[in-house]
């Protein structure tokens, strides 16, 4: 049975400009230690989701209007809010983006590395500071107990990211949710915080979700893929197939975005026009279609299923078959 | 419409050939900032090395990419070329004077020609401005056109040009997404006429399908309107896309300079090698055969940077010498510079 099972997940944020249909329906699964990228612009629920799956969505106006999540035997969705307190640090780790905003700036590093490792494991005060000890060196930063009994702002972006790491890695969990984990860094900093958590995911069997707009990152780091876009995941399967077999034509767009370093420039980019949806004004067919150069008349008419087309690739688009020569233009 | 322009003219990026005029020539360009303690009698303690001693030419017609990681002093350069910052040492020569020595007055008209594009569009608009008097302001101030409905005209032709309908003239920032604003910083710059724009990370807030937009909306201008850019920018992918020439710095000194294509295809100075490696390529088979050579450390303090070359303690070819002796920059290839001495 996978870790973590999503189905059918339905967020939604009651504003005065109407429903935002932030998550519509989103489903997917984590199987133990594998890492697994959902990949999407601003605003396509990819954040959203997560939120969800930690149940941190603020009400008002969020709220989790359907569907479940499953980790690990547990419905997180019907769990009181102590119990799932019991969870959250535990069981499932957290790295966000910005690591001076989900570090407290006025509690010592030592504080709060070993808060989580008190609270959750019982463990004695001493016990959690040897562990947190342990943990810094983990993660590479050395000097540990000259580190523990500094402030966050003593440290660099990509130090305090490391802490952010270690406390995620302090209570053993068995899923580590990174929302966009080296955005904020330099990419010397990024390639040295990603290989890391590559490293410790691996050595230590977590499974991670890892969240990001980096498609680079994703090449390089994820096992299986989640293209979301509009509140929905459009396409998934396993990194190889997303970046050379796309079918989904959003996902051909997002590739033909992309500079690439690697490449000399032989043509102007060519991305899509225009803009995401209002996410309060969805209709019922496919939110893709303002946008899709693919589009046919039936895509007004209702929102395609995600299908499988073989090897654990699913695409939700009805034109799916029909991508093949610009597919050639970038796979080249 | 420029679509077609750009592809009669074909601008192959990549490639320094034929660019031969010097619009600015940057010469030993030195900018630090004082640190300094007390309240009411300040006095400097340190001096934070922001610039130290960065000497490049900026060809017509070309865009020269300017690469590295926060700290690295690339856009405190270009505010220096600005003049918002007035250097510490070293001389910026536009059109034959070196407009360090300019006072105010004198820099109107060099404002004029040179512009800038910020990174953060949410930031560098003003929010109770609609976006036409945003757009029209530089020319009121600059008295380029008196008659307000010539300006409102103008606005409108710009607004076009940036791939804005004229409508948004009437609305204000906060009803725009991130790309249209960009789109409205792009229409201001260009609202003086310039010939050179600076732009300091143009696009690095911009969503990936948005961003691939205003880079080609960037690279139609600069036919249409023969503009020489300073690209600035940490994101490598972009600047190989976008950029003729690239310089890379580190830690307030420029290491390595070549066209786009050589530099990347072929990078001599160690940190450049590392930078190139940790950027990941949006291609799973090609990661897979990639060695990820991860570079150690963190950028030093530019308060007390590492005597001799600035990066022999990261670097993973350094010799004793490297602690001793700065590298000064050398052409080890025509048009290739380096400033390393174990190359």
């Amino acid at each position: 049975m996978a870790l973590l099972e999503i189905k059918d997940l339905q967020t939604q944020f009651f504003t005065s400009a109407g429903t935002v249909k932030a998550v519509d329906g989103v489903s997917y699964t984590v199987e133990e230690g594998e890492t697994v990228a959902v990949v999407g612009e601003s605003g396509s629920g990819k954040s959203v989701t997560a939120m969800s799956i930690m149940r941190l969505i603020p009400w008002p106006p969020g709220k989790i209007v359907g569907g479940s999540i499953n980790f690990d035997g547990k419905d997180l969705l019907a769990l009181t809010d102590d119990e799932m307190r019991s969870i959250r640090g535990r069981d499932i780790g957290m790295i966000f983006q910005e690591p001076m905003t989900s570090l407290n700036p006025v509690l010592t590093i030592g504080m709060q590395l070993t808060e989580p490792m008190i609270a959750h494991l019982g463990m004695s005060e001493e016990a959690a500071m040897e562990k947190a000890k342990k943990l810094l060196g983990m993660v590479g930063i050395s000097e540990p107990d000259r580190r523990l009994a500094q402030y966050p702002h003593h440290l660099s972006g990509g130090m305090r990211q490391r802490v952010v790491i270690a406390m995620a890695l302090a209570c053993d969990p068995k899923l580590i949710i990174a929302d966009e984990p080296t955005t904020a860094l330099d990419v010397t900093i990024q390639a040295q915080i990603l290989e890391l958590m590559k490293d410790l995911t691996r050595e230590l069997g977590v499974a991670m979700i890892i969240i990001t707009h980096n498609l680079g990152v994703v090449a390089r780091y994820a096992d299986r893929v989640n293209v979301m876009y509009a509140g929905r995941i459009i396409e998934s399967g396993n990194a190889s197939d997303i970046y050379h077999r796309p079918r989904h034509p959003y996902t051909l767009a997002l590739l033909k975005s992309v500079p690439r370093m690697d490449r000399q420039r032989e043509a102007k980019l060519d991305p899509v026009d225009g803009q995401p949806p209002d996410l309060t004004k969805l209709d019922g067919g496919c939110s893709f279609r303002p946008r899709c150069r693919f589009a046919q008349d039936h895509c007004a008419k209702s929102f395609p299923a995600l299908e499988d087309i073989g090897g654990g690739h699913t695409s939700a688009c009805f034109e799916k078959d029909n991508l093949d020569k610009e597919v050639k233009d970038v796979v080249g | 419409m420029s679509e077609a322009v750009s592809q009669k003219r074909n601008t192959r990026t990549g490639s320094s050939e034929g660019f031969d005029e010097v619009l600015v020539d940057v010469r030993d360009l030195k900018m630090y900032f004082p640190v300094t303690e007390g309240v009411f009698v300040p006095r400097v303690v340190a001096q934070v090395k922001a610039v130290d001693g960065v000497s490049f030419q900026v060809f017509r017609g070309e865009t020269l990419g300017v690469v590295g990681e926060s700290g690295c002093g690339k856009t405190t350069t270009g505010r220096c070329i600005l003049q918002l910052e007035k250097p510490t040492a070293g001389e910026i020569i536009f059109y034959g004077d070196d407009i360090t020595k300019y006072d105010s007055k004198q820099m109107i008209d060099v404002r004029k020609k040179i512009q800038v594009i910020f990174q953060d569009p949410y930031s560098s608009l003003n929010p109770r401005m609609k976006v036409g008097e945003i757009i029209a302001e530089p020319m009121k101030v600059h008295n380029i056109i008196t008659d307000e409905a010539e300006r409102q005209k103008r606005v409108r032709y710009l607004l076009n040009v940036c791939g804005l309908a004229s409508a948004f003239a009437d609305r204000y920032p906060h009803e725009m997404s991130g790309g249209q604003r960009q789109r409205v910083g792009i229409a201001r710059a260009l609202a003086m006429d310039p010939e050179f724009i600076i732009c300091d990370e143009a696009v690095s807030a911009l969503d990936v399908s948005i961003q691939a937009q205003v880079i080609n909306l960037l690279e139609d201008l600069r036919d249409e309107f023969d503009l020489t850019y300073l690209f600035i920018s940490h994101d490598l992918s972009v600047v190989r896309h976008i950029c003729h020439r690239v310089a890379v710095m580190y830690l307030g000194n420029l290491v390595e300079l070549a066209d786009g294509d050589e530099l990347f295809e072929n990078p001599l100075h160690p940190y450049t090698r590392l930078l190139l490696n940790a950027v990941p390529i949006p291609d799973p088979d090609i990661e897979k055969g990639r060695a990820h050579e991860i570079i150690k450390g963190e950028i030093p303090s530019p308060i007390n940077p590492p005597p001799g070359c600035v990066f022999h303690p990261r670097c993973p070819m350094a010799v004793d010498n490297c602690k001793k002796q700065i590298p000064q920059l050398r052409e080890v290839k025509p048009g290739h510079w380096v400033a390393c001495t174990e190359v």
